[in-house]
């Protein structure tokens, strides 16, 4: 259960930038998260809820973009991505690939009105 | 009243990456090499730190160890104190995993100018510790047989990231239907490359192979 950690985090990194940006309230926020972190969706929005209240991020919503973890095989060059479970390339069968993206673990920006 | 969006592209733990720099900068300064061991729970960490470290006592190699736990149990430090080395207990009052916060209250309490290395032991998950630098200069994990072959498949978060896999209680192999070459393709293509070590803590089998990476780390 390491979300709780993660959404202070957030809380933190969106209160800084809204009071740099002389916000009056927080509207949105929008997460970058790759395939090959893990986070749980629900969780963080169930903390959300929790420590936003009484900060200037109160009642702003969370959006998740999920990226997916690209592989590419070293064989035959085919990209692909990566779904329930690591497979070898769907084009030859090789297992020699490597994973381009999917590590991505971001805020990406906020909405604000002021 | 406007509506603006503003740009950020922050990393989410940056706050904790940061804390983990100025404990990699005292880790530096003190000239101590230190290790982020993680595994789940039942892996062999405590097995592994302790006859790591019997080993290295007989090379006067001076090592400190920091034990995370979810509650106040003192088992596991308990058995390092009795191998001659400084302990200390991190209760993280039911978190999943150590951040650089804690690690950081923990180096307070131990003489790392007189120590050549420290084993930082994290909580028994996989799943959250990977995620949290704790300013360690490389990161650890302990595999062991009876957790199945097909990890690297069904789990693919944990191995990217890593400096080192062990593989423990390869003395079980014979019992079980470990597929070690199954097991290593799924961690190659995760992490190419990655240093890998099979050995078993109860027999001793492999662990100079750790231990020559270790020492030649330290010297």
């Amino acid at each position: 259960m390491h979300e709780l950690s993660v959404t202070e985090s957030v809380l933190e990194i969106a209160c800084k930038h809204a009071r740099k940006a002389q916000a009056i309230t927080v509207t949105d926020i929008y997460l970058v998260i790759g395939r090959l972190s893990s986070i749980v969706d629900d969780s963080v929005k169930f903390y959300w809820d929790m420590i936003s209240k009484d900060t200037i991020c109160e009642k702003a919503r969370l959006h998740f973009k999920r990226l997916p973890a690209k592989l590419i095989c070293l064989n035959c060059r085919k990209e692909y991505e990566l779904n329930d479970e690591l497979t070898p390339c769907p084009n030859c069968g090789s297992a020699k690939v490597r994973v381009l993206s999917g590590d991505e673990f971001n805020i990406e920006s906020i909405e604000i009105q002021r | 009243m406007s509506n603006n969006r503003i740009k950020i592209v922050e990393k989410i733990l940056n706050a904790n990456d940061r804390l983990a720099e100025q404990n990699r900068q005292r880790f530096d300064q003190s000239q101590t090499y230190a290790i982020n061991l993680m595994a789940s729970p039942g892996a062999g960490k405590t097995s592994f730190i302790v006859a790591t470290i019997k080993a290295l006592i007989d090379d006067g190699i001076r090592l400190g160890v920091i034990e995370g736990d979810t509650a106040p149990v003192t088992i596991d430090s308990d058995k390092i104190t009795a191998a001659g080395m400084p302990a200390v207990q991190v209760n993280t009052g039911g978190e999943c995993h150590l951040d650089a916060l804690m690690v950081e209250g923990a180096l307070d309490q131990l003489p790392l100018e007189e120590l050549d290395l420290v084993i930082i032991e994290n909580v028994g998950n996989l799943i959250c510790p990977a995620a949290f630098d704790l300013g360690t200069h490389s990161k650890i994990v302990i595999s062991s047989i009876p957790e199945g072959d097909d990890k690297p498949y069904k789990y693919p978060n944990i191995y990217r990231g890593l400096d080192v896999l062990i593989i423990n209680k390869i003395d079980l192999l014979p019992y079980l239907d470990f597929d070690m070459d199954y097991f290593r393709q799924g961690i190659e293509m995760l992490n190419p490359g990655l240093e890998t070590f099979a050995l078993s803590c109860k027999t001793g089998e492999g662990l100079e192979n750790w231990l020559s990476w270790l020492k030649a780390k330290l010297s």
